[in-house]
């Protein structure tokens, strides 16, 4: 991908891993810094970033091996991020998203996972399809007040 | 090489054991998180807390967050896990949550289900009392 249209660009490729959720946390947490976001912010992005990349872990992989990418980017104070991965896929995304809707809950899902990016991001998108992987982008405007 | 990787795993052992600390004390378990609560953690802790409640009679889980800034989902599901377990003879409470976590809380309605307090003396002084009506 071409990063010279954005203001800022960065992409890691992680195993699918649980240790490795704190870590994608950090980075895109980090990524975000230069926007001067507020504590608020942060922590929205930490949240929205936990849950998608747990849930490639989680669900996409069904906790086994596999490779997740994020590429988070800046342009024009809009932060926005991608989170892929090549596992199982989800066949109806409409119920995936329903608060509380969980295919896991012997694994103590809480289903809310959704929610959450929903609630703290402004826009949240899901392409996915059976055993074609997941893509969530997910995009946020920091220190949208002024 | 070798103590390389000696050396690495009780670090990381250490850092393990230091996520967060317990202790128990006549049927109240107090739970002190030292690091962000997401699914790693929860899994590890689950399994912990389980055995703990099984074992000591534990009846009353005072979890404290006044360390950590940061909880998601699996925090969610770990405190449903252990509140379906103990829902009918004891409670949870919380206590340091920040605004962040309280907003969790509250988007997942948890904030109906467990006691939630300032800090971990009003929530000792609370359980004294005797009735905790909810
Ligand atoms: N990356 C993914 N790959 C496959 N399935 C997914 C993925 N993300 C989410 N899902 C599906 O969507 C459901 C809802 O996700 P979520 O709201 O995060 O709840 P939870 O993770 O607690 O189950 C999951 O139970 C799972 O069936
Ligand atoms: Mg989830």
């Amino acid at each position: 991908m071409k990063n010279n249209i954005y203001d800022n660009y960065c992409e890691i490729t992680f195993d699918s891993k649980s240790e490795n959720e704190g870590f994608a946390r950090v980075v895109a947490a980090s990524f975000c810094t230069g926007l001067d976001p507020t504590l608020e912010e942060i922590s929205d992005i930490k949240t929205a970033v936990s849950e998608a990349v747990t849930n490639a872990i989680v669900h996409g992989y069904n906790n086994g091996p596999g490779e997740i990418s994020m590429k988070c980017m800046i342009l024009d104070g809009i932060f926005t991020v991608i989170v892929h991965d090549d596992g199982v896929g989800i066949d109806n995304i409409h119920r995936a998203m329903e608060p509380l809707f969980t295919t896991k809950p012997e694994m103590e899902r809480s289903g809310m996972g959704f929610s959450f990016m929903e609630a703290f991001m402004d826009e949240l998108k899901v392409e996915s399809a059976k055993n074609k992987g997941t893509t969530i982008t997910m995009k946020k405007r920091i220190g949208a007040q002024v | 090489m070798e103590r390389e990787g000696e050396v690495f795993t009780s670090e990381e052992m250490e850092r393990q054991r230091m996520d967060y600390i317990y202790m128990v004390s006549k049927g109240c378990l107090i739970i002190s998180l030292n690091a962000e609560l997401d699914h790693h953690l929860a899994e590890e802790m689950r399994h912990v807390i389980d055995g703990i409640i099984d074992k000591r009679g534990v009846y009353r889980i005072i979890i404290d967050f006044s360390k950590i800034d940061f909880m998601d989902s699996a925090g969610i599901g770990l405190i449903m896990g252990r509140y379906k377990k103990i829902r009918d003879y004891g409670d949870i409470s919380i206590v340091g949550a920040n605004e962040s976590i309280q907003r969790i809380l509250l988007i997942s309605g948890l904030h109906k289900i467990v006691h939630i307090y300032e800090n971990l003396n009003q929530a000792m002084n609370h359980q004294k009392g005797g009735h905790n009506e909810k």
